[in-house]
């Protein structure tokens, strides 16, 4: 019961939903970029929300199964083909044993979804299989998948509980996001007009970037009492600000803390999307209300419920 | 105290602006408390130097029933603070080519290197707080004379159990990372070690002492 590695892609990485609870001693929680898609996947197969699954970067990976398999992939479109025929996205297929999955070209989003009915059972760490690259902590040795690896699997369930493709999935951004922020938690270090400086153009995500956090280049943003506060915590999402005035959204695998001003925190609805993507995408934000981060996280839910209507 | 919001599913509780053993003591204080009280659809307590950042799903608990909770655990008369745990003693073989920055911090403070271990050894010290990466425990506070700044270029491999100065601040590298501290020593004992029974050393509120040991007691210290 593994899942072979024939061609790994440029960052393919066991995620499940986070290394969550060792924040306070400084154990980043990882995860997937785009949560919702990575759900999505775990539900077309059945699983539980939180199963790990593959998350795929940009270029996909070859992958073959050695025993037959419900599987579904979410998230970014790529044209993937299973023995050479086509397979949908948003969708279960079966995979025989000795099938070959392919992801080819990408259309649209940066990471894709990769869920396998059981789950893949790489050894937990501090209770999650989430990969932390460099720390070198859970998923497959610490480390993004290389040609040769062999993921175990948990068995596959008897009874098939993999649920009818998704209807309408989730917009994908096409190389350009709007995402909403709340103000805070440290407005107050910046300049009265930075909230209207951030929202006034897109940003460009710097090559630079990764899944700890997006380098970003556009309107400068204006300290008001100094770029250095007593450091503290770094949640998901959150635009930093050092000296140079130009912001970081963190990202998936940010460090627990840290020292510079956080100006806004993208909405969780929203992270998704930010998630889709890549280094040379622009991304806009747009200062919302409590209200409407959590309107927007509900109407989420509402969409999910069928998807996951089996769970427990 | 201010509660912040930080997006919609962490708020962040904001002690005095200051690094201070009696606002950490707070910050620690406070953190232990939602922690016990396993308010549902908390996910993470994050204590800091003069926060805390409680994560949360909006979806099961609202803003409103959070902070009311926290009001709450402020506005409670605090507990007899538990006994203090024993400070904790951490080996380090100090200076050579496992403390490279042992002269150079000798130089800063215009003392011999021997003196620096002494003062750097004589120090109980607070674990302020964890971060940077797993197991990495902020502490101070650091004899003035030789609090010596971080070093103008990072190096880009830290080995593993170095113990560094950075201005009044000490730690211990739990992992090879990039780090731009002043290296004046080495423990054999691992900071975070996921394999372990207790995988971390360290916890904020912990005291320190470091005591100094041989090259020869470094090589051969059993591996906890």
């Amino acid at each position: 019961m593994a899942l072979c590695v024939i061609k790994p892609g440029m960052l393919t990485t066991v995620q499940d939903g986070g290394r969550w609870g060792y924040q306070s001693r400084g154990v980043p929680v990882a995860g997937p970029m785009d949560s919702l898609s990575f759900r999505i996947a775990n539900a077309l197969v059945g699983n539980a929300r939180d199963a790990a699954a593959l998350e795929v970067t940009l270029l996909g990976p070859e992958l073959e199964f050695d025993d037959e398999r419900i599987v579904a992939i979410a998230g970014a479109e790529f044209d993937a083909t299973l023995d050479g025929r086509s397979v949908p996205l948003h969708a279960p297929f079966i995979v025989s044993a000795g099938a070959r999955l392919k992801f080819g070209q990408r259309r649209r989003g940066a990471r894709a979804y990769l869920a396998v009915a059981g789950g893949i059972a790489t050894p937990p760490v501090l209770g999650s299989r989430a990969t932390h690259v460099i720390s070198a902590m859970g998923g497959f040795d610490g480390r993004a998948l290389r040609a040769g690896d062999a993921l175990p699997l948990f068995a596959a369930p008897g009874a098939r509980t993999t649920r009818a493709p998704l209807v309408s999935p989730p917009a994908l951004p096409d190389r350009d996001a709007r995402v909403r922020v709340m103000a805070g938690p440290q407005r107050d270090y910046f300049a009265a007009d930075a909230l209207d400086a951030l929202q006034s153009a897109p940003y460009t995500i710097r090559p630079d970037s990764d899944r700890m956090g997006f380098r970003l280049q556009g309107p400068p943003l204006t300290h008001a009492r100094g770029a250095d506060i007593i450091s503290d915590a770094t949640p998901l999402g959150v635009l930093q600000v050092p000296a140079s005035g130009q912001p970081i959204l963190l990202m998936a695998d940010r460090q627990t803390t840290g020292g510079y001003p956080k100006i806004a925190t993208v909405i969780t609805a929203d992270m998704p999307i930010a998630g889709q993507l890549g280094p040379g995408d622009t991304i806009r934000f747009v200062v919302c209300t409590a209200q409407e981060a959590i309107a927007a996280l509900i109407a989420q839910e509402r969409m999910l419920m069928p998807l996951e209507a089996h769970e427990a | 105290m201010t509660i912040v919001s930080a997006g919609d599913s962490a708020i962040v509780v904001e002690f005095e602006e200051r690094i201070d053993e009696a606002v950490n003591a707070r910050a620690i204080a406070l953190a232990s408390a939602v922690q016990q009280a396993a308010v549902r659809g908390v996910r993470d307590v994050v204590p800091t130097f003069h926060a805390v950042a409680i994560y949360f799903d909006p979806l099961r608990t609202a803003y409103t029933e959070l902070t009311a909770r926290i009001q709450h655990e402020l506005d409670r008369p605090s507990a007899e603070p538990a006994a203090a745990r024993a400070p904790l003693r951490i080996p380090v073989c100090y200076g050579g080519d496992l403390g490279p920055d042992l002269a150079d911090v000798a130089a800063f403070a215009r003392i011999s290197e021997d003196e620096v271990v002494r003062r750097h050894a004589a120090g109980t010290y607070r674990v302020f707080m964890l971060g940077f990466v797993a197991g990495f425990a902020y502490m101070g506070t650091v004899d003035a004379s030789i609090a010596m700044p971080r070093r103008a270029t990072p190096r880009i491999r830290v080995p593993l159990g170095s113990v560094g100065i950075a201005g009044v601040q000490t730690g211990v590298y739990p992992a090879e990372t990039p780090g731009g501290w002043q290296l004046i020593g080495r423990t054999p004992v691992k900071p975070f070690d996921p394999a372990r029974a207790e995988p971390f050393l360290m916890q904020a509120g912990d005291h320190v002492q470091f005591f100094p040991i041989t090259r020869q007691e470094y090589a051969s210290w059993p591996s906890a």
